[in-house]
């Protein structure tokens, strides 16, 4: 009686290995190392790797490791020093053609990188960091559509000589007509636009009132928040931080996280920053319809400048900060349609000025009659004005900002523009020191409470509590194989999970002894007891977990961030602890005592 | 080595003793329910939004210059507290809605000094009170949700007074652990509530345990009452509850003394609600299906006509 048959013992054992190699990874530690990502998430070739271990070795560094790891190159380095060394050395060479950043990468063995395998992810709450989470404005990037369309609208209009007023309010185009009899006409000019806006009839007769299908406006929101994505995730390229996080979170969120980033506040203009440039002639004559004035930034002269837009920032391919006859300026390359557009411009208005408008936008929060009132506040300066003194096409020059602003500018073009604004819901910096002081008092934590749990165990249970402990120790390795292998971060809350585990999961197997013990006094033979305890004590189990688990579910669906990570742990250890304390108990219970006569029983 | 005989027969649930415990819960509730009402929780920023930064200093810093000076630059409802060590610092600022965040944390680093090295920031959490709001929402929510998918699970184990028996317990639990919140103004944050939901699970566990062995009791112990097989039930899972409750706490206790400032409030949350889950599976959860009138018919199938099975050959 009690004994496994051999395939199950096998079995037990090979999920046993299987644990331990998948929880290997996690023993040897990190050391400093610079990694190097391709641009627009473009992936390293084993050649480049090479030349990068080159240049290292000319700077007179020899990396410990170099490797490339989902697309990005690594080269792990022995110690601080030549890892600043080896970060100045690829800066200088490839400075804004490769994303270069100072990370910690794990000191695995090549063999255990081989197969694949990887040490859990830390959260930002344990290695320091920076977490973000924006929100886009989605009504900007609603009436910033309809701002196309007013001005498409009005070119077709025009050109069809109907005369008309358009306003924008309220997600809706008012379009108001000289005379009743253009009514239909005008219809017609909107349905050759876009058959699928929707027009209704004003009440005067003489007006039309056109408004965004929802299907448009959804497909808007997502296209808005998709390119958001992108031009974030260029912009963190761009600072060079390692392991980047932007994610998409609910309808209209953004989840940025950069571990290691220290200064939120750098960030924040990065981030948030909706800085863009317009390139427009100058409206000599000062009444050409649509033209309006802009102010010019210190020092800059304003100008009543054309509606028409030669080009603007979203048609910027490339741009660098730069120096030009020792005044800071920004290197700019168009695409093919704005260097066409501005190729035609300058061919036909030599001699004529053309002035560059910086255009910004951030929220403001203001108290009016005593309501709360956000508001999109957009300044445009003109930052220069020059002559066109000759034809040029994609590549040119601006001037008339700070080095500190052309810095800025040249990053926040080349990563492209925000399709519409964002702006900081929630952001929370844990500094590296407090990361690292959180890992270890999550380890002490998890450490005393285990060893403490296995003393009363054995005290308690004698022989039966020393096997239970084996299978907690166990339960430990399988949770840490399990998060490696998923690769979910580990955050405190999630330490805190196992450590609770930890406590929990002494359950089954006090369930189970008690049960033994109670079969025992009930004066069944120590097999039997063994046998019916085991049975007996399943049903309870199963329902205790099971219940259990459905909080963690629960948990994991409602929780944000720190409360999910504690999810994941509870949940997965749970699981874990089902197939310790039951099947790997029984194992050893059976190994050891199984198929003896036995007078009595430790437990 | 043995804590507990290993034959009990205590009384548990005798009419007179369910009064007692009846009446302490009730009372601990109505506390609870008051202070909830009167002085409310004391909610971190999580929930209100606002700004916190946790200063780490090279020697015991003084508060009372912390204030003045936080004061003196224009933050007079600066909350400012020790946060584990006398070097380390948490300063507390509510939402104010005409200042960028970003700004403000710029103004308040300039008034403590913060130079990165005497002074160090060691954490800024900045949230917006829409987002405290959304949590809110979210956390009862889930404690709703989770409280109804548990009710549907007994109810599917076992039968409908046992449910309610055991949400009855749950809600117990939760409301008793958040009290000892109100009360001692203990600082609640989302950690707490990932607290709470994990005691729902947790004395829901224990009490599910001793469901079981009443189930079991039910069918072998015919014949005695209801209330007297709920009595051997817990006598039987007596010594279970409270070992399983001692391995608990043991780590909890760890946690709680080595796991620093952050996760003590976490810590807390658990060790009041699993004290009082322990509690309420002995007795409320029983007790309240006993009220119910739950009976062994209840659980066990009606048996078919006994004379049938004598007639057969």
């Amino acid at each position: 009686m009690n004994k496994y048959p051999v395939w199950l013992n096998l079995l037990v054992l090979t999920i046993l290995v299987a644990g331990i190699v998948f929880a290997l990874p996690n023993v040897y530690g990190s050391a400093p190392a610079v990694q190097v990502a391709a641009p627009n998430d473009g992936v390293v070739s084993e050649s480049q790797l090479q030349e990068f271990v080159r240049i290292v070795g000319n700077a007179g560094v020899e990396p410990e490791a170099a490797y490339v790891k989902d697309g990005r190159a690594v080269l792990r380095f022995h110690n601080l020093n030549e890892q600043t060394v080896a970060n100045g050395a690829l800066r200088q060479t490839y400075e804004r053609r490769f994303g270069i950043a100072q990370t910690l990468a794990p000191r695995l063995p090549a063999w255990v990188r081989g197969l694949g395998l990887e040490p859990m992810s830390l959260g930002l709450d344990l290695r320091g960091g920076v977490y973000v989470l924006l929100e886009v404005d989605m009504d900007s990037a609603v009436s910033k559509r309809l701002e196309a369309y007013d001005e498409d609208l009005d070119e077709r209009l025009r050109g069809a000589g109907i005369r008309h007023r358009i306003d924008l309010e309220n997600r809706s185009l008012t379009i108001r007509l000289a005379s009743v009899d253009d009514v239909e006409a005008a219809r017609d000019v909107i349905r050759q636009a876009d058959a699928d806006l929707i027009i209704t009839d004003g009440a005067d007769g003489r007006s039309l009132r056109v408004r965004m299908t929802e299907a448009q406006i959804r497909e808007r929101e997502n296209l808005a928040i998709e390119q958001n994505i992108t031009t974030l995730r260029n912009r963190v390229n761009e600072l060079g931080v390692s392991e980047p996080i932007v994610q998409r979170q609910g309808a209209d969120r953004i989840v940025v996280q950069l571990p290691g980033v220290q200064d939120p506040t750098e960030l924040d203009k990065i981030l948030t920053a909706t800085a863009t440039l317009e390139f427009r002639l100058v409206d000599l004559t000062g009444d050409e319809p649509g033209s309006r004035r802009y102010p010019g930034r210190d020092g800059e002269a304003s100008q009543v400048l054309k509606r028409r837009i030669v080009a603007s920032g979203d048609q910027i391919v490339n741009a660098g900060a730069g120096f030009s006859q020792g005044q800071p300026v920004v290197n700019i390359q168009l695409d093919a349609a704005g260097g066409e557009s501005m190729l035609e411009t300058t061919q036909n208005n030599l001699q004529k000025p053309m002035s560059t408008v910086f255009i910004e936008t951030h929220r403001e929060t203001v108290t009016r009659n005593g309501v709360e009132e956000v508001r999109q506040v957009k300044t445009e300066e003109i930052i220069n004005t020059a002559t066109i003194r000759s034809v040029f096409k994609n590549n040119f020059q601006i001037s008339g900002i700070s080095q500190a602003e052309a810095h800025d500018l040249a990053l926040l073009l080349r990563a492209g523009a925000l399709a519409a604004p964002v702006y900081k819901v929630d952001e929370r910096t844990i500094g590296p020191t407090l990361g690292q002081e959180n890992i270890d008092r999550g380890f002490k934590a998890i450490t005393i409470g285990f060893l403490a749990v296995i003393v009363f165990t054995a005290l308690y249970y004698r022989w039966f509590g020393v096997i239970a402990s084996i299978a907690l120790f166990s339960n430990l390795v399988f949770i840490v194989a399990l998060l490696s292998l998923l690769q979910a971060s580990l955050t405190l809350p999630g330490i805190a999970g196992i450590v609770l585990t930890v406590g929990m999961a002494v359950d089954a197997n006090v369930l189970i002894f008690e049960r033994i013990r109670e079969e025992l006094v009930a004066g069944v033979t120590p097999q039997l007891a063994i046998n019916s305890g085991y049975e007996k004590a399943l049903s309870s189990i199963a329902d205790a977990n099971i219940t259990t688990l459905i909080a963690a579910i629960v948990l994991f669906a409602f929780g944000t961030g720190p409360v999910k990570g504690f999810a994941i742990t509870l949940s997965l250890g749970i699981i874990t602890s089902m197939f310790t304390a039951i099947v790997g108990t029984r194992t050893i219970v059976n190994l050891v005592f199984g198929g003896r006569r036995l007078e009595k029983l430790p437990v | 080595m043995r804590l507990i005989k290993d034959k009990t027969s205590i009384d548990f649930l005798g009419a007179k003793r369910r009064k007692v415990a009846v009446g302490l819960s009730l009372l601990l509730i109505l506390l609870s329910v008051a202070s909830l009402v009167d002085r409310g929780l004391a909610f971190g920023i999580d929930f209100t939004g606002g700004l916190l930064l946790e200063l780490g200093y090279d020697h015991p810093a003084d508060l009372d210059d912390i204030r003045a000076n936080l004061g003196a630059a224009g933050f007079p409802d600066a909350q400012v507290q020790r946060f584990g060590a006398d070097t380390d610092v948490l300063v507390r600022l509510p939402p104010h809605d005409d200042k960028e965040p970003a700004a403000i944390q710029a103004e308040l680093q300039s008034a403590l000094g913060v130079d990165g090295s005497s002074v160090v920031v060691r954490r800024v959490e900045s949230v917006s009170p829409q987002i405290g709001e959304e949590l809110t929402e979210q956390g009862g929510l889930a404690m709703i949700f989770a409280l109804l998918m548990i009710f549907g699970y007994v109810m599917f184990r076992f039968q409908w007074k046992f449910a309610a028996g055991a949400v009855a317990a749950l809600a117990h639990d939760v409301i008793i652990t958040l009290g000892f919140f109100s009360v001692f103004q203990w600082p609640f944050d989302l950690t707490v509530v990932a607290a709470v939901l994990a005691v729902i699970g947790y004395s829901l566990n224990d009490t599910v345990v001793v469901f079981d062995r009443v189930r079991e009791n039910f069918f072998k112990l015919r014949g005695t009452s209801a209330e007297d097989a709920m009595n051997v039930s817990v006598n039987e899972t007596l010594a279970r509850t409270i070992i399983t409750g001692l391995t608990t706490l043991i780590v909890l206790v760890a946690l709680l003394v080595l796991g620093g400032e952050s996760i003590a409030p976490f810590s807390i949350a658990l060790i009041v609600g699993i004290l009082v889950g322990t509690y309420s599976s002995i007795y409320t959860a029983s007790a309240a299906a006993l009220m119910l009138g739950v009976s062994p018919q209840d659980l066990i199938e009606p048996v078919k006509d006994p004379d049938l099975i004598d007639d057969l050959p």
